[in-house]
């Protein structure tokens, strides 16, 4: 790992109420401070590229090559099990062309082309494994692994499967740096590289606010630039069900924010998980049960349990009612459809939040609870619930993840469920992963990575500091974490303030998620960051600033 | 959630009509007397004309007007494909018109310290007539009046029978925007602009330059760009941006007040005019660093004096903001010209005198090249006696009001910015804290009250740039415009401004203006970038 290894002079948060002047000079500090550091070779234009995130092994020369934009190809390798019919690969190579040669397509540099040898004429792509999964769907068992050799005339990116090799496309790119003539170069390197964790999601909530699809794809789009693989949508909640059922079209009907203008029809689902496809990204789709479900209530009678004032019916109502049979057909019917609409092996079924106080006013609830023998003891009736809507789902042949809740409940799960850990502080959450995987459940974390909360400053360190294996267990313990979920909660967020909000903040954790657990130096994750968050600005996305400073090219789309 | 709740504040002497209204007209900032009733027209873009009343003292041709009426017209009616030209194609015989009549010319001028903004709205069976003293008056009486168009389930635009008188609180609503921790392109401010006409605010305060870079394009010191910005092409305000900010300014009514804040925050100037700068020293030696400005040589003087000659000649506006915040003495303390200077006069080791003697300096030029000007509150926390006449923004935290109570009672004007740093993120639904401000809620005499000339929201650029600016700003920048505009007892309930605050987010949204959410729900037209 030849990098240099930069360091910067750790800064003050700038904290202008507080009456500090820190001032810095920072249009200075990107070539000034970096030149006062270890690295022995004098700095070049390629000394600014950075990786992120990071990869398992790097090793990098100062030889330098050019890249032409009328010359440069991607190639399928002789003996690749991909070819020209591989839409997966053909659409990344059109994607990372734009990428690499942006502003530059209309090839400026003819007149200096450098002496022949110099010059990376082609990346091959060979994809090493017989099938290369050109038509399939990520799972979490997906191999994302991929060897990267960059030489003259011709770049070499190896990979068992696509998956790897999107992800080394996107590490491609980023290798590429624009020299002072506006010209495109790449230096002699070869990476070595795969993901510490399987699951790698990203959370964004399109019940709270109404997201629309094209904020939904940008941010995929962002996600593959930061190796995301899981889209995690919580599609509904109490506000508001955009999704369009083809078996229960009440529920959208009568329960989105508006039946046509905020609602994803099945052609607006399949969008998603088409483009997500393509860029190596799981769709997992939440739909969120017993708790945070007033807005299935309008399009399905009978699903939500009646709440009392008293001895009558208040006319407002609470979670699912789990007592009724109707309730379980319905949620075979409609998991039967989802089962078929999310292609994912995974649905994630909610089970947080449930407020017991309308099933506790309820008398029928109670006459229940009394036959079940249940007691007072609400959460075994959630139990009773989650319990019959797991044999539901199982059935149907998808596993499932849950909040923590479930576990916590003492509901009985199977082995393969997955457990989300959202609650408590870092003591708590990490006391959390080790019960859960003590129990010998697989686990993810996110408690850390609630990024709809803000702060003033660069909060985004938090995000870094933070490790999903940091809590107290053995080593098979540690492999049942399988990773890691951003969540942008909608409460506060819409498509006018999303995209700033979740990059680069979302960026800290797709490094935690993905580099080895020793890359953890906040100084040269700050001085990469800062440059990974220009390189999505130039590629479109809205990703805010971490502190003073500038990019060679803002962002235009005010 | 962005339905309409009939609240309405009961003006003594005006009658008011809920009965059977279906949605009650919101008008933000709330003004200070309207009335309206159930009764409604109907309004098309093919039979709406804004004309000049006969006595009016502007008429076409009056520039300020002519671009409003283009403007508003596209505001009112969105989908009409916007178009100047769409009122000249009117079909049918009685058009609803809007008559415009101004007491007082002139149209070319700027807004200014003074300018009287009130105006008279009245929406009756056919027209509206909208009167006002100035032209900055009628500017916020259209604004009004395009917010109380409204849609109904068929699409169909309508304007409730309403009559409204209206004027400011405060003469001084401003909203800073800082260029130099991160550049800000052109149509960001533009837009910002745009956004500050519809929240009536009327001074764009620009911290145009500051220690990371140095964007503005002097003509008479090309360096401080060319060496001090960013970018020296491509992260500059030209003369010609400059002009346009300011002429998009003008056009709504909006003062723009530039700030070249000295003798700290100035780094990046030192990197284009040499010797400007105080040279730090480690021992007895210079270690190579820069502090702030160096008061004791005659050439900062000299210099400051070109620079601000060439600022006032650029920026029409009768203030100027000279900044004067967050000093670090520890530069000034290393070195020895300066320790020997402050002997000489006779400062002692106090260094906030060696602060005020280069601020009076700077204001005396100021006050020669016919400005008023305006510096942060420790220009006039550090100099207690002898104080010339500035205006003094208070800016720090505690008790702002204590400050503001003792800057008042020295006789000097102040601006209110410490409640609204809106930079500081904090969750949304907190933007009820900048509402519930009482920039008067302090003791002191009625002279005192009135040298509150307004306040400010800044949004200081450390963690702000294009990408985040908007959704930052909006919609909590509007409830410290409401504060600012409106009066203070109408408007004293959070509860009551949130389904129109509500509702005017998702307004503007319609225009184009990335305001963010103030919790769950939803707008019918939503943002369409990302």
């Amino acid at each position: 790992f030849t990098l240099c290894s930069w360091s910067l002079h750790p800064r003050p948060a700038h904290f202008r109420v507080y009456a500090i002047s820190s001032a810095f000079p920072a249009h200075l500090l990107h070539r000034s401070q970096l030149a006062d550091q270890k690295c022995a070779m004098a700095l070049k234009d390629s000394d600014f590229l950075a990786l992120w995130p990071l990869p398992q092994k790097v090793q990098s020369s100062a030889v330098s090559f050019q890249l032409s934009a009328s010359r440069f190809q991607f190639t399928h390798a002789e003996g690749s099990s991909a070819g020209s019919d591989c839409s997966i690969l053909q659409n990344a190579f059109r994607r990372y062309f734009d990428y690499i040669f942006g502003f530059t397509k209309k090839d400026r540099d003819q007149r200096r082309r450098n002496a022949a040898g110099s010059e990376v004429l082609e990346l091959q792509v060979a994809i090493t494994s017989p099938d290369a999964e050109c038509d399939g769907f990520p799972s979490l068992t997906s191999d994302e692994s991929y060897e990267l050799s960059v030489d003259q005339p011709s770049a070499v990116l190896k990979a068992p499967k696509v998956w790897g090799a999107l992800r080394g496309l996107e590490t491609f790119s980023q290798l590429v740096y624009e020299d002072a003539y506006g010209a495109r170069n790449i230096n002699k390197t070869g990476v070595s590289d795969f993901p510490r964790f399987a699951h790698r999601g990203v959370l964004l909530d399109s019940s709270r606010h109404y997201l629309p699809l094209k904020v939904i794809l940008a941010n995929l789009e962002a996600m593959a630039m930061n190796k995301y693989n899981v889209f995690h949508w919580h599609i509904s909640d109490d506000q508001s069900f955009p999704y369009v059922s083809r078996m229960f079209p009440d529920l959208s009907q009568k329960g989105s924010y508006h039946p046509y203008t905020h609602v994803y029809t099945p052609a607006d689902v399949k969008m998603v998980i088409e483009f997500a496809r393509m860029r190596g990204i799981r769709v997992i789709a939440e739909f969120d049960t017993p708790g945070h479900t007033q807005s299935w209530g309008f399009g399905q009678k009978d699903l939500l349990t009646p709440c009392y004032t008293g001895s009558s019916p208040s006319g407002t109502y609470g979670p699912v009612n789990p007592i009724l049979n109707t309730t379980y057909d319905f949620m075979a019917g409609f998991f039967k459809e989802i089962s078929t609409v999310f292609p994912d092996a995974y649905v994630h079924l909610g089970g947080d939040e449930v407020d017991f106080s309308c099933w506790k006013s309820n008398p029928d609830i109670q006459k229940f609870m009394d036959q079940q023998g249940f007691g007072k003891d609400y959460s075994k009736l959630e139990s009773f619930y989650i319990q019959r809507l797991l044999d539901i789902v199982s059935s149907t042949d998808k596993g499932y993840m849950v909040w923590q809740e479930v576990f916590d409940n003492g509901v009985k799960l199977k082995m393969d469920t997955l457990i989300h850990v959202w609650k408590g502080n870092e003591a708590q959450y990490q006391a959390e992963m080790a019960r859960v995987t003590g129990a010998g459940y697989r686990t993810l974390l996110s408690t850390p990575w609630y990024l709809n909360r803000i702060s003033y400053g660069q909060d985004w360190r938090d995000a870094y500091k933070a490790d999903p294996c940091n809590f107290t267990g053995t080593d098979a313990q540690k492999k049942l974490v399988i990773g890691g979920e951003a969540c942008l909660w909608g409460e506060y967020v819409d498509a006018s303030n999303l995209t700033p909000r979740l990059w680069p903040r979302a960026s800290a954790v797709a490094e935690r998620l993905w580099s080895d657990q020793g890359v953890r130096d906040i100084s040269d994750a700050y001085v990469r960051l800062v440059q990974h968050r220009c390189r999505m600005v130039e590629r479109g996305i809205p990703a805010e600033p971490l502190f003073t400073g500038y990019c060679r090219h803002e962002y235009s789309g005010v | 959630m962005s339905s309409r709740c009939n609240l309405r504040f009961l003006i003594p002497g005006l009658a008011l009509l809920l009965g059977g209204v279906p949605s009650v007209l919101a008008v933000w900032p709330q003004p200070q007397q309207i009335r309206n009733s159930a009764e409604r027209y109907s309004l098309s873009a093919r039979a709406f004309l804004f004309k000049h009343a006969d006595v009016s003292a502007v008429r076409s041709g009056c520039d300020v007007l002519d671009q409003a009426f283009t403007r508003y017209f596209t505001l009112i009616f969105p989908e009409s494909g916007g178009g100047a030209h769409n009122r000249y194609f009117w079909t049918e015989a009685d058009p609803f018109t809007v008559e415009v009549n101004v007491a007082e010319g002139p149209c070319d001028g700027y807004p200014a310290e003074g300018s009287i903004e009130n105006y008279k709205l009245t929406v009756s069976p056919g027209q509206a007539v909208l009167t006002s003293v100035t032209v900055w008056g009628a500017l916020r009486g259209l604004e009004s009046l395009s917010q109380l168009v409204e849609q109904d389930d068929y699409g169909a635009y309508y304007i409730n029978k309403t009559e409204i008188e209206d004027f400011p609180r405060f003469q001084f609503r401003g909203l800073l925007l800082d260029t130099s921790r991160h550049y800000l392109p052109l149509q960001a401010i533009l837009k910002t602009l745009d956004a500050m006409a519809y929240s009536k605010l009327n001074v764009f305060h620009w911290h145009i330059v500051d220690d990371p870079s140095f964007p503005y394009q002097s003509r008479k010191y090309p360096d401080l760009s060319k060496k001090g910005a960013y970018h020296p092409f491509t992260h500059i305000y030209t003369q010609t941006d400059v002009r346009r900010v300011i002429e998009h300014a003008r056009l709504r009514g909006i003062r723009v007040l530039a700030e070249f804040d000295s003798p700290g925050h100035t780094q990046s100037w030192g990197n284009g005019q040499p010797s400007l700068l105080t040279p730090c020293y480690r021992g007895d030696v210079p270690s190579g660093t820069y502090g702030p400005v160096n008061p004791i040589l005659d050439s900062t003087y000299v210099f400051m004096a070109n620079l601000l000659k060439e600022v006032t000649s650029v920026f029409p506006d009768s203030y100027i903001h000279l900044g004067g915040d967050e000093v670090d003495f520890s530069c000034w303390k290393s070195n020895p010209d300066i320790k020997a200077f402050m002997k000489k006069m006779g400062f002692g080791s106090d260094f906030t005198k060696l602060e005020s003697f280069y601020m009076q300096n700077i204001v005396n030029i100021s006050t020669m090249l016919n400005r008023s000007s305006v510096v942060w509150q420790d220009v006039f926390d550090y100099h207690e006696i002898n104080r010339p006449r500035y205006v003094v923004e208070v800016w720090k935290w505690g008790c702002y009001l204590c400050e503001v109570r003792r800057v008042t009672k020295a006789g000097l004007k102040v601006i209110l910015a410490s409640p609204w740093y809106l930079d500081l993120p904090g969750p949304t639904h907190d933007w009820a804290r900048y509402y519930n401000v009482r920039p008067l809620a302090f003791k002191g005499t009625e002279e005192q009250k009135k040298l509150v000339i307004g306040g400010e929201v800044c949004m200081w650029g450390e963690y702000v740039d294009a990408t985040n600016l908007s959704p930052r700003l909006w919609p909590r920048a509007c409830a410290a415009a409401e504060r600012l505009w409106s009066d203070e007892v109408q408007t004293s309930s959070v509860d009551q401004a949130f389904p129109r605050l509500t509702d005017f987010r998702c307004r503007l949204l319609r225009r184009g203006i990335q305001a963010e959410p103030l919790y769950v729900g939803h707008c019918k037209n939503e943002y369409q970038g990302i």
